[in-house]
């Protein structure tokens, strides 16, 4: 077969710069073959080198006393005693589900998961973060409609309950929807596998489905911005098979209980040639593949369509030299094909043969450890200033909150997700103790009294607005979901979605908004394990708001903590603990009456976020809590709503009195930072006042549940709702949403 | 008592099944590969839900086919019990161990949440531990869980008392409000003549303990365990 030869044109088509090009040459000492171009293509692409955003990553604090794995392997690891690991990471699959957005969103269901089970740990949970533009646009509409079909087909079928997450609503994501997707696993903690080739000599296997030419450079294709002809890219999508995937976890996980595996890797985006690259380079080895071993579904195939294929379902595994027989017995009682395609070797190269042919022949370190890496350029954007100025003198009242409650209430983002989770299996493994449309999942761990506790949070309209307090913010307010569930935060696996890196503006918002995430993540003591950056996210050169999603992990110290927003009895008191302060900039509601997305995000200070967390845990776990909620989305009025109609088949009124003085809509609607609402029986209120004067944390009490009415007044005006009211509201507007057209 | 949980590949409710057996009943549960051919022992055999052989072509269509099936069949013949849940119900009608077959929900999607069942039949061996008309809370799973049977077998079913549940409101009124995927007269599950073989769409292990929400699909796998004690096993 002869290869191409190599052209400006073919470089530039490869998204290769000049100077990267030079690089290539230098560190082969002569030009590239066709193969070899297209392996640094998609190991310099952005999606899998980080080459615009490690000097960034570096700077977050990634080790902590649970902390067993931060970044660099296929997911993090986090202690939760009795022997158990949890391991979890996020990724996005945000280009392809533009493209086509069924597939899309199941393979990138179905890619997290296998960068979990290639650690060793059985995926017990998913949860998946979702960004799309506004509904009334016939093509959102279908874009939802095919993510969560997408997400429900995938992980139904590949049996990972999908047991929580997030929907919000912004026109900046109608080009751009974001699909990002945390999976969670347990592990024995003394049976953990990593990405590593080891053993000079060892058989190198291809275990999994067969390769088509499904998903070539897909990895190129997330490390561009969208145009008018980004429909044409669909063949770059790869097709997903849950059936597929479900065996080869069950395989892989059988394989991991013998003695015969060395190091394992999924082949997610470049496929083989990242696999097996990034674990020759963990191992310190060199590896050699013969590509005409390969296990293909289509014919003809060139070793450069065979190495980069995106083909899903497939792992790239090392066992021990002699231990094959046991591979190969174990993948057949699932019909899966385990062919061995290669050896490590010692000389540090990747070495693809075809047969007796050497199609390309790359120093490991050349692709890995020697890939590109920028300190690009970062301006504040000139309009920063601009949107960030608001005079709440020239924002008039509203007239009647209670109508603003209403239409915050059904304003998509805040509205109730069910018609959404409802697709989603989310109670299998029946570990799902608290599930989806509480601040937080909290699943129980078998086998101890305690449980895990997950959230995924991130408001892109602050990090606009200010991207550094806006980073912060995402961070506090995942943690603060985790322990309003009645968990301890222990860590963080974050997606990182931006525009265009090479343009100052974008990347001066990423650089703030990582500053931020940083000094929240050291504040709360919640390192960071992993994650993964999606850069590129602009369509017609228009960025999405830049959305930093953090997956928080926290651990209940006993499952009888977990706690949730709705009020559990009538005659409870409501108490809300941490301040409110007159901030309107930013809101859900300055957006939905207003219509303006401006001002600055709420203030947040982290020293008070972490004394109202610390206090609210203390106050759960000494069995004070009835109900536990974060103001967030909506402010006070929406919290204090969602608390009577969060739970289907138990509504429960509320009458409290705000007696603060300022603009009703600021103390009502506002988004100020490290609040809680509580309910308790009045016996314990003593024993919660005197935790909160330990932890120097303001707490104000607001009134009382019980009724069927929703009554709530101030010094200047007055709610007074049925519950069914806001629950009609709340409820029913996602589905109404999703029918017209 | 013995349990013997068949798992397809792409079965994923085995371990759950299994739990609730051995766990919380304290009863012998064993996973048995749908490549065995020999099912000696047994008191009762789950078929759990999932999506067999991914559930390609149809649910249930390629599962029927498993090696494992005619030892299910034989299991069946000898008055051995068998539940079949959600995905293992359309395994049990596509092999013809129960009458009808199960359709594709009316709302075109997936629905997992809970809902209200009410026993209509509490002799047989799945149900003496409820209650006549009791309303169970369990949750349900499926894509495919519209029960459909021709009119003449509907007949007979309601006659020979063959439709041990049937979607219901928390008050135990069968409406059209409380049939969540279309299912035939309210239908969600359905036993074989001899009784000893159950089909269900709900999830009964989902139900099995406070922490998780309802513990009302508990008594489902107690009378089957209570039914173990009265019947003497080796008189089969």
């Amino acid at each position: 077969m002869k290869e191409s030869t190599i052209t400006q044109e073919i470089i530039a088509a490869h998204n290769l710069t000049r100077e990267e090009y030079e690089q290539v040459v230098a560190i082969l000492g002569r030009e590239p073959t066709y193969t070899e171009l297209g392996i640094f293509s998609v190991m310099w692409s952005e999606h899998c080198s980080y080459k615009s955003s490690k000097v960034h990553l570096q700077t977050l604090p990634t080790s902590g006393p649970a902390v067993l794995q931060g970044p660099g392997e296929n997911a993090g690891v986090v202690d939760l005693g009795d022997g158990l690991a949890a391991v979890f990471k996020v990724e996005s699959h945000n280009h392809p589900s533009f493209i086509e957005p069924y597939q899309g969103a199941a393979t990138g269901v179905g890619g997290i998961i296998r960068d979990i089970f290639t650690m060793g740990a059985r995926p017990i949970a998913l949860l998946d973060s979702l960004r799309f533009g506004p509904l009334a646009d016939a093509r959102n509409r279908y874009l939802m409609g095919g993510v969560v079909a997408g997400i429900s087909g995938y992980g139904n079928a590949v049996g990972v309950p999908t047991v929580g997450g997030e929907v919000c609503f912004a026109e900046c994501y109608s080009g751009n929807p974001l699909v990002n997707v945390l999976c969670l696993g347990i592990a024995p903690v003394d049976k953990l596998f990593y990405g590593r080739a080891g053993g000079i000599g060892n058989p190198v296997f291809y275990v999994g489905a067969k390769t088509g030419r499904d998903g070539i450079h897909g990895a190129t294709m997330a490390s561009e911005t969208f145009d008018e002809k980004s429909e044409e890219r669909r063949p770059t999508v790869q097709v997903g098979d849950p059936f597929r995937e479900k065996l080869l976890i069950e395989a892989c996980l059988e394989l991991m209980r013998t003695d015969a595996l060395v190091g394992i890797q999924d082949m997610g985006a470049a496929g083989l040639t990242c696999s097996s690259c990034e674990m020759a380079s963990r191992g310190g080895t060199g590896v050699e593949i013969d590509v005409r071993l390969v296990p293909r579904r289509e014919e003809g195939m060139t070793p450069y369509e065979v190495m980069l294929s995106e083909s899903q379902e497939r792992m790239l595994l090392v066992a021990r030299e002699g231990a094959e027989r046991i591979v190969q017995k174990i993948f057949a009682r699932y019909d899966l094909d385990a062919v061995v395609v290669g050896r490590v070797t010692a000389d540090g190269l990747m070495r693809v043969r075809d047969g007796k042919r050497v199609m390309a022949e790359i120093p490991v370190k050349g692709l890995v450890a020697d890939a590109p890496v920028y300190r690009r350029p970062a301006v504040r954007p000139a309009w920063q200033d601009e949107v960030q100025r608001l005079d709440l003198h020239q924002i008039p009242l509203p007239r009647e909150c209670g109508e603003v409650l209403l239409r915050l209430l059904a304003s998509p983002t805040i509205a109730c997700k069910a018609t959404v989770w409802e697709r989603y299996d989310h109670m299998l493994f029946l570990n799902t103790v608290v599930g989806p449309g509480a601040d937080a999942v909290v699943l129980r761990l078998k086998g101890t009294e305690r449980g895990i506790a997950l959230a995924m949070d991130g408001n892109g309209r602050y990090v606009f607005l200010d991207p550094c307090v806006g980073g912060m913010i995402a961070v506090a307010e995942a943690a603060r979901n985790v322990v309003t569930s009645g968990a301890e935060p222990v860590a963080i696996t974050n997606c990182l979605n931006f525009g265009d890196p090479t343009r100052p503006e974008i990347m001066w918002q990423f650089a703030e908004a990582v500053r931020g995430m940083a000094e929240a993540c050291r504040a709360l003591r919640t390192p960071v394990t992993g994650g993964n950056v999606s850069f590129y996210n602009e369509t017609m050169g228009q960025a999405i708001f830049p959305t930093p999603i953090v997956g928080m992990l926290g651990i209940l110290a006993h499952i009888d903590h977990a706690t949730t927003p709705g009020w559990k009895g009538a005659g409870d008191v409501v108490v809300l603990l941490g301040q409110t302060r007159e901030e309107l900039g930013g809101s859900e509601y300055l957006k939905v009456y207003h219509g303006l997305i401006q001002g600055r995000p709420p203030t947040i200070d982290l020293d008070l976020e972490r004394r109202v967390q610390q206090c609210c845990l203390e106050a759960i776990r000494a069995g004070l809590v009835r109900s536990a909620h974060d103001c967030s989305d909506g402010g006070l009025a929406v919290a204090l709503a969602e608390s009577c109609i969060s739970e289907p088949e138990r509504h429960i009124g509320v009458e409290v009195n705000l007696s603060e003085t300022g603009r009703p809509d600021a103390l009502l609607f506002g988004e100020g930072q490290s609040r809680i609402l509580f309910s308790l029986r009045e016996a314990d209120l003593g024993r919660l006042e005197a935790i909160a004067l330990r932890h120097a944390v303001p707490i104000t009490i607001l009134g009382r549940t019980g009724g069927s009415r929703f009554l709530c007044t101030g010094r200047t005006f007055t709610m007074d709702l049925p519950v069914a009211a806001l629950d009609q509201a709340w409820r029913g507007s996602l589905p109404t949403l999703l029918r017209q057209g | 008592m013995r349990f013997g949980i068949i798992v397809f590949p792409g079965s994923n409710c085995e371990l759950d099944c299994q739990w609730v057996v051995e766990r919380v009943l304290g009863q012998q549960a064993d996973l048995i590969w749908h490549k065995e051919k020999d099912l000696k022992d047994y008191d009762c055999l789950i078929l759990p839900g999932g999506f067999a052989h991914g559930d390609y072509l149809r649910t249930g269509a390629i599962a029927r086919f498993s090696p494992v099936m005619k030892a299910v069949e034989r299991h069946a013949e000898d008055g051995g019990l068998i539940l079949g849940i959600c995905n293992g119900f359309q395994v049990l009608c596509e092999a013809g161990l129960l009458p009808g077959a199960l359709l594709r929900n009316t709302s075109l999607a997936f629905i997992c949440r809970h809902v209200h069942v009410r026993v209509e039949n509490t002799a047989t061996p799945f149900t003496t531990a409820c209650r006549p008309g009791q309303v169970l809370r369990v949750p349900i799973n499926h894509n495919e869980g519209r029960y459909y049977v021709d009119p003449e077998t509907l007949r007979q079913l309601n006659e020979k008392g063959q439709v041990i549940l049937r979607y219901a409101t928390t008050g135990g009124e069968i409406t059209d409000g409380a049939n969540p995927n279309g299912s035939l007269d309210n239908i969600a599950g359905v036993c074989n003549e001899g009784r000893n073989v159950l089909g269900l769409m709900p999830h009964p292990e989902r139900a099995a303990e406070a922490l998780l929400g309802s513990t009302s699909g508990l008594l489902l796998f107690e009378s089957i365990v209570r039914s173990g004690r009265t019947a003497s096993p080796m008189s089969r």
